[in-house]
C-alpha cells in the first residue's frame, strides 16, 4: 500500500517536472561558445498576436547552425518580471549575445547592468527601452512614432481626397499600455487631434493588442451610443475584434474608416476586401536584420544606437502586391 | 408575522447578499451609462432589435453574453469548493487546452500547411467538441486522482495544470494563434446564422449554453443524491465515509464536472474570436471564478453551497467589468478594482466582524438613549468549523446601564 503510494507520488512529481519543462525556453542549452557558433539568447515578449508569433518565427528560422548561430529562446508570457528572470538566466548560461524584446520600457537598469558586467552585449529589438545608452549595444525595430505619423498622414490625405467635411470622431483602441508600439502610435494620434479642430477622440481604451479584448471593448463602446466614423486600432488583431463587434451590432464597418497597424496576411486581405482602409506597416521579420547587426559587431564595427526597419503603408492602391509577401496568417 | 420579521427573513436569506451586490453594481452601471452624452437612466435597460443580424442587443444582453463563460466555470468551481474546501485554479488553462486540442483536431494535419488556419474541417465539428469535453474530463480525472487518492491539497494539485496546461496548449497550437475560417465555428460564441444571415434564437448563443449548464447542474443536484453527497464530504470527509459514502468517487466527480465546465467555456471563448489564442484565453479567469463563488455567499471553507449565488456572483463580476470599461478603466487595471470589491465582501462576511458591528451599534444606541436591540446568539460551530443550520433564536441583551436607571 505504502509502496504503491510512493510510486504514485514519484510518478506525479515526474509528470509535474515534465509538464513544467514544456515551458519553452527553460530547457536552455549549455550556452557558451562552441566553435564558431554564436549563441544568442532571445527574450521574447510572448505570443500575444500574429505579429509576435511571426517575429518569433523569424528568429527561430534564421538563428540556426547553418547560419552560424544557436538560439536559446525564452517567452515571457507578457510578464515583465518573468522576462527579467529570463535575461538573468541567459547571463547565468553565459550566452554570447542577448536579444531583448522588452515587455515594458522601464525598470531595466539593474538587469542590463548585470549583463554589461558579465560582458554580454545586449541588443534591444522591436520595443525601445528608457535606459542610458551605454547599457545596451544597439536597438533595432520599427519606428512606432513614425508608423503612427504615417497612419495619421494617410487619414489627412484621405479626408482631403474624398472631400469629407463631417467632423472626425475617432474610436482609439490602444495596445498594451506602456509598450513602445502603444506609446508611439498613441502619441501620433493624440498630437494630430490636438492640432485639428474637427478631430475628436470619442473613446480611448486599451484592447491589449488582442482580438478578444478588442472585440469586448468595441462592444462596450458601441453600447455607450457614441457617434464615431474612424477606428484607429493599434494592431491588426484588435481591428479584427472591432470589426466583429461592429458586424454583430449591425453597423456597416465598410462605411467607417478603419485604420490598423502591422500588416498580417489576413489584414492585407481585408484591405483588398474593403474591410480595413489602411494598415501602417510594421515588419516583424527582424531575425536576419539582428543577425546582420551581430555579425557587424563581431567584425569590430561600431553600430548606431538606433536602426529603424523600412516601413510604409498598405491601402487599396498597393494591397494586392503586398499580399504575397505579408507575414503571419 | 410582523413586517419587520419578514424584512429580517429577507435580509437573512442566503441569496440576499449576492443579489444586493449585483443590484449595487447594476445601479452604478445605470448611473455611469446615464451620464454619457445623449443618454438617460433608461439607456442601460434599452434592448434594441438589430435587423441586419436578427439579434437583440443592449447593455444587459452584453453583460449576460459576456458572463457566460464565467457562469459556466462558477458552476464547476462551486462544487469543487464545496466538496474539497479548496479550489480548481487550473480552469483557465484547461479552457485554452481544450480549445487548442479541438482546433488541432478540426484541422488535423493541415494546420501548418495552411499557415495555421483551418479552412475546412478535417473531422466533423462534433468530434472537435467531444474532444474538448474529453480533455476537460481527463484534466478532472487527473485532479481527482491527485486530491482523492494522493491527498494533495486541491490548490497545489491544480497548480500543476495551471502552469502546465497552458504550456501543453502552446505546444498543441505550435506557438501560433490558430484560426478557424469556417463561418459556423463562430456560432457557439457569437450568434447562429440561418440562410438569410439572421439569428433564429434572437440572443447570443453563449447565454443559452450557460443557462443549459446551470439547469443541467441544478437538476443533477436536485434529483440525485450528488448535491447532498458533495456537501457531506465537504463538511466532514471522514464521517461521510463512515456513513458509507464513497468520498473518493465524489471528489473525482466534482473535478470531472469542473473540467468539463472549463472545456465548454473554452469552446465558447475560442469560438468568440474563431481562433485559439493560447496566451490570452482564460488568463486569470480562475480568480474570477473563485471570486464568483465567494460573491455568491458560499464559504470557501467548503460544505453547504448555493449554485444560484455563484451564478449571480459571476454576473456581478461581469457587470463590474462592464462598468469599468464604460468608465474607460483599462483592462489591466481591472484586478485592482476587483480586489477592492473582494476586500469589502470578505470583511462584510467575516464572522469576527458581526459581533463587533453589533457591539458598536449597541454602543450608539445607548449613547442616544434608545432601547437595546435584540441580538442573535452566535451560531453553533460543528466539526471542521462548519456552521450548522440552527433555527435562529433571539434574546434580550443585558446592558448594565440598560433599563436599571
Amino acid at each position: 500500500m505504502n509502496i504503491k503510494k510512493i510510486i504514485l507520488g514519484v510518478a506525479s512529481v515526474a509528470l509535474f517536472l515534465g509538464l513544467s519543462a514544456c515551458n519553452p525556453g527553460e530547457g536552455g542549452g549549455d550556452g557558451g561558445t562552441t566553435g564558431d557558433v554564436i549563441t544568442v539568447g532571445f527574450a521574447q515578449v510572448g505570443a500575444e498576436s500574429g505579429w509576435r508569433t511571426a517575429n518569433t518565427q523569424s528568429f527561430k528560422d534564421y538563428f540556426v547552425e547553418e547560419n552560424g548561430f544557436k538560439l536559446v529562446f525564452a517567452d515571457a508570457n507578457q510578464d515583465a518580471d518573468k522576462q527579467k528572470q529570463d535575461v538573468r538566466d541567459f547571463i547565468a548560461q553565459g550566452v554570447d549575445y542577448i536579444v531583448l524584446a522588452p515587455v515594458t520600457d522601464s525598470g531595466w537598469e539593474p538587469v542590463l547592468q548585470e549583463a554589461k558586467d558579465a560582458g554580454i552585449p545586449l541588443i534591444v529589438a522591436d520595443r525601445q527601452l528608457m535606459v542610458a545608452d551605454d547599457l545596451y549595444l544597439t536597438y533595432l525595430g520599427g519606428n512606432m512614432r513614425g508608423e503612427g505619423d504615417t497612419a495619421v498622414q494617410w487619414l489627412v490625405d484621405h479626408i482631403a481626397a474624398e472631400g469629407i467635411t463631417d467632423p472626425i470622431n475617432i474610436v482609439h483602441l490602444q495596445g498594451t499600455i506602456g509598450s513602445t508600439a502603444q506609446k508611439g502610435r498613441t502619441e501620433a494620434l493624440d498630437e494630430a487631434v490636438k492640432d485639428k479642430a474637427d478631430w475628436t477622440i470619442v473613446a480611448q481604451q486599451t484592447g491589449e493588442f488582442t482580438q478578444a479584448k478588442g472585440q469586448e471593448v468595441m462592444e462596450s463602446i458601441i453600447q455607450q451610443g457614441l457617434a464615431f466614423n474612424v477606428i484607429y486600432a493599434e494592431n491588426d488583431d484588435m481591428a479584427y475584434g472591432a470589426i466583429d463587434a461592429l458586424k454583430a451590432a449591425g453597423i456597416n464597418h465598410q462605411e467607417l474608416i478603419i485604420i490598423s497597424f502591422d500588416g498580417n496576411k489576413s489584414a492585407v486581405q481585408m484591405v483588398i476586401d474593403g474591410d480595413i482602409d489602411v494598415i501602417a506597416e510594421c515588419t516583424p521579420l527582424l531575425g536576419p536584420q539582428i543577425a546582420d547587426l551581430i555579425r557587424r559587431a563581431e567584425a569590430g564595427e561600431t553600430l548606431d544606437k538606433v536602426t529603424y526597419s523600412i516601413e510604409g503603408f498598405i491601402d487599396s492602391t498597393n494591397a494586392a502586391e503586398k499580399l504575397p509577401i505579408a507575414f503571419g496568417s | 408575522m410582523s413586517e419587520t420579521n419578514i424584512l429580517k427573513r429577507i435580509v437573512r436569506h442566503r441569496m440576499f447578499f449576492p443579489l444586493l451586490c449585483l443590484v449595487l453594481v447594476l445601479l452604478i452601471n445605470v448611473i455611469v451609462t446615464a451620464t454619457q452624452a445623449g443618454a438617460s437612466p433608461a439607456t442601460f435597460f434599452q434592448i434594441t432589435f438589430i435587423k441586419e443580424t436578427g439579434t437583440l442587443a443592449g447593455p444587459l444582453i452584453t453583460i449576460l453574453n459576456r458572463s457566460s463563460e464565467l457562469v459556466i466555470l462558477a458552476v464547476g468551481m462551486t462544487l469543487v469548493v464545496s466538496c474539497t474546501k479548496g479550489a480548481d485554479i487550473s480552469v483557465g488553462s484547461v479552457m485554452v487546452l481544450s480549445g487548442a486540442v479541438s482546433i488541432w483536431l478540426l484541422g488535423f494535419g493541415t494546420l501548418k500547411a495552411n499557415n495555421y488556419q483551418v479552412e475546412s474541417y478535417v473531422v466533423p465539428y462534433v468530434v472537435g467538441l467531444l474532444a474538448a469535453l474529453i480533455v476537460g474530463a481527463a484534466c478532472g480525472l487527473w485532479h481527482g486522482f491527485l486530491v482523492a487518492k494522493l491527498k494533495i491539497q486541491p490548490m497545489i494539485a491544480t497548480l500543476i495544470l495551471l502552469i502546465g496546461g497552458r504550456g501543453i496548449a502552446k505546444i498543441v497550437a505550435d506557438g501560433q494563434i490558430n484560426k478557424v475560417r469556417v463561418p459556423s465555428y463562430r456560432w457557439l460564441g457569437n450568434t447562429i446564422e440561418n440562410s438569410q444571415g439572421l439569428n433564429p434564437l434572437l440572443l447570443p448563443t453563449p447565454i443559452f449554453v450557460a443557462i443549459g449548464v446551470v439547469v443541467v447542474a441544478a437538476l443533477l443536484l436536485r434529483f440525485t443524491a450528488l448535491g447532498m453527497n458533495i456537501q457531506s464530504v465537504g463538511i466532514n470527509d471522514r464521517s461521510s465515509r463512515i456513513l458509507g459514502l464513497n468520498s473518493v468517487r465524489i471528489i473525482f466527480t466534482v473535478f470531472v464536472i469542473c473540467g468539463m465546465c472549463a472545456a465548454i467555456a473554452g469552446m465558447i471563448a475560442t469560438s468568440r474570436i474563431a481562433s485559439v489564442d493560447t496566451q490570452n484565453i482564460g488568463k486569470m479567469i480562475e480568480l474570477d471564478a473563485i471570486l464568483a463563488v465567494a460573491l455568491g455567499g458560499n464559504s470557501l471553507a467548503g460544505g453547504k453551497f448555493s449554485l444560484g449565488g455563484s451564478v449571480i456572483g459571476a454576473i456581478t463580476i461581469q457587470t463590474l467589468t462592464t462598468v469599468l470599461y464604460s468608465l474607460s478603466v483599462s483592462p489591466d487595471q481591472l484586478p485592482f478594482f476587483k480586489a477592492v470589491v473582494v476586500i469589502i465582501i470578505v470583511i462584510v462576511q467575516s464572522p469576527q466582524l458581526r459581533p463587533l458591528a453589533e457591539k458598536a451599534l449597541g454602543g450608539l444606541r445607548r449613547l442616544f438613549g434608545l432601547p437595546p436591540r435584540r441580538v442573535k446568539k452566535p451560531p453553533i460551530a460543528g466539526d471542521d468549523g462548519q456552521v450548522l443550520d440552527v433555527e435562529p433564536e433571539y434574546e434580550e441583551t443585558n446592558f448594565s446601564s440598560g433599563g436599571e436607571r
